[in-house]
């Protein structure tokens, strides 16, 4: 068998070698353990889960130090690690009321049953470099208090009581599945939130931000957002009922929008949902903001044009992966078509130097 | 009242000569609501071949929606429209999408009100006007260059600007590029709306002039939406007067503007200067 | 020697399969292409996922592949490839193109004739030739369910109107069989009279954008031109400086700092073999 050596192959296996001593870095520091990476640099973790579409905080975490923290090749890593994965089946719904929160704050309401729980959040810290952090040291135990008992009730769910706000309706079928099925435009409301929440977490952000400033202005209301691990059930059919398989954490937002109506209709204020893995909240308001921003159409909205309002141009550049890796392949060699394009300028050169000639 | 006598005015006022020939365009009970909002309804009439019919009132009166419906650009609730196709006439609302989209490549063709509607703009006023021409498979460049320097002639653009964009070109210009483009494939029917609107005094005033130019030297068949009645009185052989969605008088041009029967029509004339 | 933690080719055989139908239903229609559910590949979208998986989705253990970037089979992408299917497909490999019976291909149709039962594999970075004349997918779709390929031409006319010719060097459009116009993927015009009446089936994956499209043997395949201004394949008006060869598609290498230049076969495979015996240009090195 032959078997191609040859300039390129050594260049490469060289390549690799030099990256893994690059991770590394200086011998002389301790090596990062995937532990730490996942209990220390959890928002990381977090965001390779969601946008890897994975939940697994090892791996996860792994990804991140085999990438040396750059989190879009951490989660390509999952990506691709993802997709060799056979699919035993599929769990039941999540029941998010049911969520045990570490977080719940409403922006339309003073307070509400359930309460308001600031839970671990940056929101109020002030953004000082903490040098003790440099030095290393035991942090000061949190004061703790007993959970809240029983399900904490959705805030959208007492607008829903008056009829203040749209209700959707069940829906029994099957949703579409985007990591087994080719994206088909137009898509479906479930299709464009599986595309948003695996989707770029800065390009969902920028998406959201735009309609902010009047790119397809939604008028949008934090109703709650609530951050929690819920229990993940699967039915077996084989015993006939369904049984918990495990714990996922989620961050879930839906935002209270700009009410629609007309003279038949009363007015109702409508929604934006949100849902990602971990405890991704900057990522779940903006998933939430453009998920109302891609409903113009069933709300009878006029399309202004914003980019946030263009379903293809949202679901077809909002993943990452597809993105960094078309992005980057334009360091493939190209030196075929670019000869070709070389010959065609020389030739049009030329002949346009014998018309002027002619010309004179 | 009035909807009911719709059909017995119309009836009434057909041209008779044409009544021996086939209509290329038939449309009955054409309704479009939006909502509880009327757009039009219950609008009927033919078009025979080599006519042209204006369709006038003020806006909101539903004549954009009513060309729209027509052209096939908006979905009408209700009624039919009957075009005369080269197999026979056609109910151009049971035609699927690709059957109509053949249709307003090839026999239909289309004036926008804003000429940027109707061009490309990126493109060169050469290439706007070859386009129909290479959609029907025209693959001769030459040929091409030469239909399309042709055409600007006739619709008085220097042959020399044929490499230029539409950006380059004044709003008259842009509007008789529109129109070049629109007829270059000898279209059967033309759908116009508004097609001097939001255009100076003067070049309306020449644009209108090449149009009846050339509607008569191609016999062409067109169906023209405006508010403006000098346009009508210039182009129309009939006219069809709107209000509120329905069609309120019609019959031929100079009757109708000469000696209007409904109110409405009444108003509308002596609010204008006449021509 | 296969990495056995994944299955044979990598990809699971439901993925197969259903890439399989994709292919399938692409050769019962020339030109068209067919949406499939492209997964996520160990390398980079846009580095050639669509025709790795048309490739895993072809492989049989007893193949033997070949893979090609620029024409070359040592460039570090055909490379990188190559490796990826040796470790997970442990089937042969060869730089021969007669001795392949799988050839991936990046940019490039090699110059050394192929023959039935071969098949070429093309990785397609953008698959919809209408793209950079109307962006929206829904809207080509729909441009091509109606053969309303007008727009095309008018691109055409005005590269002649401003150029003199059309200026389209590569991924110059075809149209196969009278119906669909096709991207036959970045390969230079030079490239193209090849696609036309093939002896191999022709494959084309496109992993990001998710589209499979195919050319069964011997189909027709014309490039889109005017009758006036016929298409015209291309290239450096030089002969291999390695091989001598005056017909095949030529690198311009830059050789010093004077800007001296050497133009010699992209098809490294073919080069060779001419050079192998017997065959000199003008810069080869004295015989001993």
């Amino acid at each position: 068998m032959y078997v191609a050596v040859k300039g390129g192959e050594r260049a490469i296996d060289n390549a690799h070698a030099w990256l893994a001593e690059e991770r590394r870095g200086d011998p002389g520091v301790a090596e990062l353990s995937v532990d730490q990476i996942r209990e220390q640099l959890r928002l990381a973790v977090n965001r390779v889960m969601a946008e890897g579409s994975l939940y697994d905080p090892d791996l996860a975490a792994l990804a991140i130090k085999q990438a040396r923290g750059d989190l879009i090749e951490a989660v390509f890593l999952i990506r691709a690690y993802r997709t060799t994965l056979p699919r035993l089946g599929h769990s039941r719904p999540v029941d998010s009321a049911a969520m045990a929160c570490i977080r719940r704050i409403s922006a339309t309401f003073k307070d509400a049953p359930g309460g308001q729980v600031l839970g671990p959040t940056f929101d109020y810290t002030h953004r000082l470099l903490d040098f003790k952090l440099l030095a290393e040291g035991a942090v000061p135990a949190a004061p703790a208090s007993a959970a809240t008992p029983g399900p904490v009730p959705h805030i959208t769910g007492f607008l829903n009581r008056d009829g203040m706000i749209e209700t959707d309706a069940p829906d029994e079928t099957t949703p579409p599945d985007l990591t087994r099925e080719p994206m088909e435009l137009p898509a479906s409301r479930q299709l464009r939130l599986q595309a948003l929440t695996r989707g770029d977490e800065g390009f969902v952000l920028s998406m959201a931000y735009s309609t902010q400033r009047g790119y397809g202005r939604t008028h949008a209301f934090v109703g709650e957002l609530r951050i929690g691990t819920v229990a993940v059930e699967m039915d077996i059919p084989e015993l006939g009922f369904a049984v918990e398989i495990g714990e996922v954490e989620l961050t879930e937002c839906e935002t209270v929008n700009q009410f629609k109506g007309s003279k038949s209709e009363p007015p109702q204020f409508t929604r934006g949902y949100g849902l990602v893995f971990g405890q991704s909240e900057r990522k779940a308001i903006a998933m939430s903001l453009v998920d109302r921003a891609l409903r113009w159409k069933e709300l009878g909205e006029d399309f202004n044009g914003a980019p946030a309002q263009d379903e293809e141009f949202v679901l077809m550049h909002a993943d990452n992966i597809q993105a960094t890796g078309f992005l980057e392949h334009i360091k493939l060699p190209h030196y075929v078509d670019f000869q070709a394009e070389l010959e065609l300028v020389r030739r049009m050169r030329a002949e346009a130097m014998q018309m002027q000639e002619a010309a004179e | 009242m009035m909807e009911g006598s719709d059909l017995s005015i119309f009836a009434k006022k057909k041209p008779q000569p044409m009544a021996s020939t086939a209509p290329l365009l038939r449309v009955e009970g054409l309704t479009k609501r939006y909502g509880a909002r009327i757009g039009c309804a219950d609008v009927s009439f033919d078009l025979y071949p080599g006519e042209v019919l204006g369709i006038v009132g003020e806006s909101g009166s539903g004549k954009s929606t009513l060309l729209s419906c027509l052209a096939g650009h908006m979905a009408p609730d209700a009624g039919r429209v009957i075009f005369d196709t080269a197999e026979g006439p056609r109910d151009t609302r049971e035609m699927s999408e690709p059957e109509r989209r053949r249709l307003a490549r090839t026999d239909w063709a289309y004036v926008h009100q804003n000429a940027r509607d109707g061009l490309r703009m990126g493109v060169s006023a050469g290439g706007n006007v070859g386009e129909r021409l290479m959609a029907v498979g025209a693959r001769h460049y030459a040929d091409i260059r030469t239909t399309a320097t042709d055409w600007l002639g006739r619709v008085e653009i220097a042959p020399e600007r044929i490499d230029d964009r539409p950006s380059a070109f004044s709003g008259g210009m842009q509007q008789r590029l529109q129109i070049a483009r629109n007829l270059v494939t000898g279209p059967r029917l033309v759908f116009m709306d508004e097609p001097t609107g939001g255009l100076d005094v003067s070049v309306q005033a020449r644009l209108l002039d090449l149009l009846r130019g050339l509607v008569r030297e191609m016999g062409l068949s067109v169906l023209i939406v405006t508010h403006d009645l000098a346009v009508v009185r210039l182009l129309a052989d009939r006219l069809m007067v709107m209000k509120g969605g329905r069609v309120v008088e019609q019959g031929l041009t100079d009757q109708v503007l000469d000696d209007p029967q409904h109110a409405y029509t009444q108003l509308l004339v002596s609010s204008v200067l006449q021509v | 020697m296969t990495d056995q933690a994944y299955n044979f080719a990598y990809l699971d055989e439901q993925t197969k399969r259903m890439i399989r139908r994709a292919i399938l239903k692409g050769v019962a229609v020339p030109g068209y292409q067919v949406p499939f559910a492209s997964r996520e590949m160990p390398m980079p979208y846009g580095w050639g996922t669509g025709g790795v998986q048309v490739t895993s989705a072809c492989l049989m253990p007893e193949d033997c592949l070949k893979v090609i970037d620029q024409g070359a089979d040592d460039t570090t992408n055909a490379v990188s490839i190559r490796k990826f299917f040796q470790r997970t497909a442990g089937v042969q490999v060869t730089e021969a193109t007669a001795e392949a019976s799988v050839i991936q291909t990046r940019h490039r149709i090699p110059e050394t004739p192929l023959r039935e039962g071969q098949i070429l594999v093309y990785q397609v970075p953008i698959p919809e030739p209408l793209r950079f004349l109307e962006p929206r997918e829904t809207e080509t779709r729909k441009m091509h369910e109606l053969e309303e390929y007008g727009l095309m031409h008018v691109k055409l006319y005005e590269d002649i109107a401003r150029h003199g010719q059309i200026a389209t060097s590569y991924a110059y459009p075809v149209k196969v069989e009278g119906r669909y116009v096709m991207d036959p993927s970045p390969i230079p015009k030079f490239d193209n009279p090849k696609l036309s009446d093939n002896a191999a089936l022709q494959l084309f994956g496109a992993g990001r954008e998710q589209r499979i499209y195919a050319l069964p043997p011997y189909t027709q395949v014309v490039s889109l031109d005017f009758d006036d201004h016929p298409f015209e394949a291309g290239k450096a008006p030089h002969d291999c400086d390695l091989c001598g060869a005056g017909e095949s598609y030529l690198d311009e290498v830059i050789v010093d700092d004077a800007g001296g230049r050497m133009f010699v076969c992209s098809d490294t495979d073919f080069c060779a073999s001419r050079q192998a015996v017997g065959h000199r240009g003008r810069l080869s090195p004295e015989e001993v």
